[in-house]
């Protein structure tokens, strides 16, 4: 039989040209060229997205970084027992402070000698809103009345602007909140290092502020109230999450009715985000009566959005893990039960972890559905008084903390937007590097 | 397999805390409505928490209409209790309102605003407007040779040699912000009238009524004019990306972006708080918010923000609000002495 293959075999290969492996034939050029063709245009697209990123990244560092350094005043100040009791008395009791600081100021300015001319409202100009540090600094230290204390105070948005090189002499020209004129005094106040740059501590811990005080918002309040989201997220959903893929997996039947489960999951994760925030309204807080704007209900929404993500993901991991090692369980005896929580869960475990980091990542940076439930706007209450009330008492999320920022008229609050995509982005990145972390630790391979 | 079963324990013990936590009643006053408003209103709640041992309240913006119907969606703790509008309710917003429960509401004028036109500071001299020019360049149907045609203009200069030879491109506040309904009266009717096209309608068989929603129409060929839904951010992205490109703003806000904005006059008078508070200037509108009577007494701080608000130490003509931009309302008295009697409207 091998006799007459090689017979046979003989003409046909006679019937080809000579071909030298050494130069290639059209029709492998051809292949080739495909080949190469088709390398070129993948290294291509990884190219395009890796510039993509860098335009991102640079885009995002280089707006952003402004928002981690504030230019402050830095002055010797006293506030006499008069002073501190006419400014309680009054309703707008931070105006007052404000009045005084901005005296204390005048007065240190006339003992050093300036070479600029200038009045108070110049001074006035010049700060930011100082009288609510000033206030509670003095409402937590009441035996520092009458005595000098060293104030670090902010400057207002645009001398904070015009020193990190947002606005030039020229953009203030027909600005009503500070004049050219003004900028000779941020000058030469610069020189004397009585204004001068420090880092933004303000920003990683305060809360929110209102419109017309930049320089008074931090992201802080705001990454405890997505804390605490994530909180009541990864409670919820890893557990109902779980539970749903073990039983829809290893003990439910295979019917039409677990089918139709199945359809409903991988299309309730299609679901746009949204959606969840308008079922968050009608049934949490409408029907149920939760609170509005207590990071509770963002978590409970941000939970169903999560779910299908962790039963997905779960559910294909439990998938992975060979039926050998159920058949070896339930071959020595062990129960159903028991082959799944000792063998067959805790190698399914990496998977089940990655694909909850994922779904939590992407819960964190989620602002449509908070839209609905209260968490977006002007939400500045500082820190929770303890554990609990942290849940229901009103926060803010920091995707929803940036937007809010974005909205507003001072190119400031723009800044702190994408100072606050640097910190949310951190985050991001910590969870997934903890993802990646978990799966290479514990990842196993059959 | 230990861990896992604590975990859970402690998932569901967490849980049930919280649940048992929700049980206690709000104590922050809880608003919403116009973006308009929303920047003075964050600006009092701030102070509000800084000055009084109360919390700061919460506010939400979406535009007067979203926030009147919020408002009216009943009484009790899980409904706002203030709705922040840029105009006054309508009588369709009360009966809604009443159907639902909420019966007894305080209106409460905080200042007047000025609505402006501005374009890129460094774009075509777009300085002077008339409601005419821009009744022209965005009416659905205008008065061209003494009939009213399907608006034909592309570009400024065709309807008035006076304004820059460009193409028009304008970006007019979205149905949904209490802005849109003042330009509509204040330019796009006002406009209407002057060119004459509003007599026309009415006279080829237009009954007032008709002839006044034809007025209002806006054009919708070819992108000329842009409806934003967005805050006024998205309108400055808009002119940022386009020279020619002319926005509706807030005074307070172009304020705030004099560096990128120049703003035009209308009918000759350039907006400023002195020309608004005097009426010179004409696209002017309240602004207000409304308050639940039935949650005064109910949630803690509500009578008192109100009240706050509307002092002389912050609405006043000296105060936060119109260093930022409001133009202070002279019969701020009025309007204190009706909040501390808690008048309903």
């Amino acid at each position: 039989m091998t006799d007459a293959t090689a017979a046979t075999g003989a003409p046909a290969q006679a019937r080809r040209p000579f071909a030298s492996l050494l130069t290639l034939d059209e029709h492998t050029k051809r292949r080739n060229a495909t080949e190469a063709r088709f390398k070129a245009y993948g290294l291509a697209a990884v190219l395009a997205g890796l510039f993509f990123l860098v335009v991102l990244f640079v885009s995002i560092i280089s707006n952003g970084i402004p928002a981690f350094t504030r230019m402050v005043v830095e002055l010797d100040f006293t506030l006499t027992q008069a002073q501190f009791d006419e400014a309680e008395s009054q309703l707008l009791k931070t105006g007052a402070y404000q009045g005084y600081f901005v005296e204390g100021f005048d007065k240190a300015l006339e003992e050093r000698g300036v070479e600029v001319e200038y009045d108070a409202a110049v001074l006035d100009r010049l700060i930011g809103k100082v009288g609510g540090i000033m206030r509670e600094f003095y409402a937590a230290n009441p035996d520092k009345i009458g005595e000098e204390v060293v104030f670090e105070l902010p400057t207002s948005s645009r001398v904070d602007g015009y020193f990190n090189g947002r606005l030039k002499r020229e953009d203030v020209s027909d600005s009503r909140f500070l004049e050219a004129s003004d900028l000779d005094l941020a000058d030469e106040l610069y020189e004397a290092g009585i204004i001068k740059s420090d880092f933004n501590w303000t920003f990683i811990t305060g809360a929110d502020s209102g419109v017309d005080n930049p320089g008074g918002a931090g992201i802080g309040a705001s990454v405890v109230g997505s804390f605490f989201m994530m909180i009541v997220v990864l409670a919820l959903s890893l557990p109902i999450g779980v539970a749903t893929s073990i039983y829809l997996e290893e003990f439910a039947p295979k019917n039409w009715f677990t089918d139709l489960i199945e359809v409903n999951i991988s299309n309730l994760a299609a679901v746009p985000s949204i959606v969840f925030g308008i079922l968050g309204l009608a049934v949490f807080i409408q029907f149920a009566g939760l609170p509005q704007s207590a990071p509770l209900v963002g978590g409970l929404v941000l939970t169903l959005m999560t779910l299908p993500t962790i039963i997905i993901s779960t559910r294909a991991s439990l998938k992975a893990v060979p039926p050998s090692i159920r058949d070896a369980a339930l071959g020595v005896g062990a129960s159903k039960m028991q082959s799944v929580f000792h063998h067959v869960l805790p190698l399914a475990m990496p998977g089940i972890l990655t694909g909850t980091i994922i779904g939590l990542a992407q819960a964190l940076g989620e602002t449509a559905p908070l839209l609905l439930i209260g968490m977006v706007g002007f939400v500045a209450r500082g820190y929770p008084d303890s554990f609990l009330t942290g849940f229901t008492e009103a926060n803010s999320a920091m995707p929803a903390q940036i937007y809010t920022w974005a909205a507003r008229a001072d190119a400031s609050f723009y800044e702190k937007a994408w100072g606050g995509i640097i910190v949310l982005l951190l985050f991001l990145m910590t969870m997934n590097i903890i993802a990646i972390i978990l799966r290479r630790r514990f990842e196993r391979r059959w | 397999m230990k861990t896992l079963k604590i975990a859970l324990v402690a998932a569901l013990g967490a849980t049930a805390l919280t649940s048992a936590a929700v049980a206690q009643s709000r104590n922050n006053v809880q608003i919403a409505g116009s973006s308009t408003v929303l920047p003075y209103a964050s600006i009092v709640a701030e102070l509000f928490g800084e000055n009084t041992d109360f919390p700061t309240p919460v506010v939400e913006s979406g535009g007067s209409s979203a926030g009147l119907k919020r408002f009216c969606e009943g009484v009790g703790e899980n409904t706002i209790d203030i709705a922040n509008a840029s105009r006054a309710i309508r009588e369709k917003e009360v009966a809604a309102c009443a159907d639902a429960g909420v019966t007894d509401i305080i209106q409460v004028r905080i200042g007047y605003d000025g609505i402006v036109f501005a374009s890129q500071k460094d774009g075509p001299a777009f300085t002077a407007f008339e409601p005419s020019d821009i009744f022209n360049a965005i009416g659905a149907k205008v008065l061209v040779n003494g009939e009213v045609v399907d608006n034909p203009y592309n570009n400024w200069a065709e309807f008035n040699p006076d304004l820059p030879d460009v193409g028009i491109s304008m970006f007019i506040p979205g149905t949904k912000h209490g802005t849109r309904e003042v330009f509509e009266e204040k330019v796009l009717l006002i406009g209407c009238e002057a060119t004459g096209a509003m007599e026309a309608m009415i006279s080829g068989g237009m009954s007032e009524d008709d002839a006044e929603d034809a007025c209002l129409a806006v054009r919708t060929d070819g992108g000329k004019s842009v409806d934003i839904d967005g805050d006024y951010t998205e309108t400055l992205a808009r002119i940022d990306a386009n020279p020619d490109g002319i926005g509706v703003f807030g005074l307070a806000f172009y304020e705030n972006n004099t560096d990128k904005l120049k703003v035009a006059t209308m009918s000759s008078i350039a907006p400023s708080t002195e020309t608004i508070a005097s009426g010179e200037y004409p696209v002017s509108r309240p602004l207000f918010f409304y308050i639940k009577k039935a949650h005064i007494g109910v949630i803690p701080g509500l009578k008192e923000y109100a009240q706050f608000f509307v002092s002389d130490e912050i609405a006043g003509p000296n105060g936060p609000l119109a260093n930022y931009g409001l133009v202070s309302d002279p019969e701020l008295a009025e309007t204190q002495a009706m909040v501390a009697d808690e008048n309903t409207m």
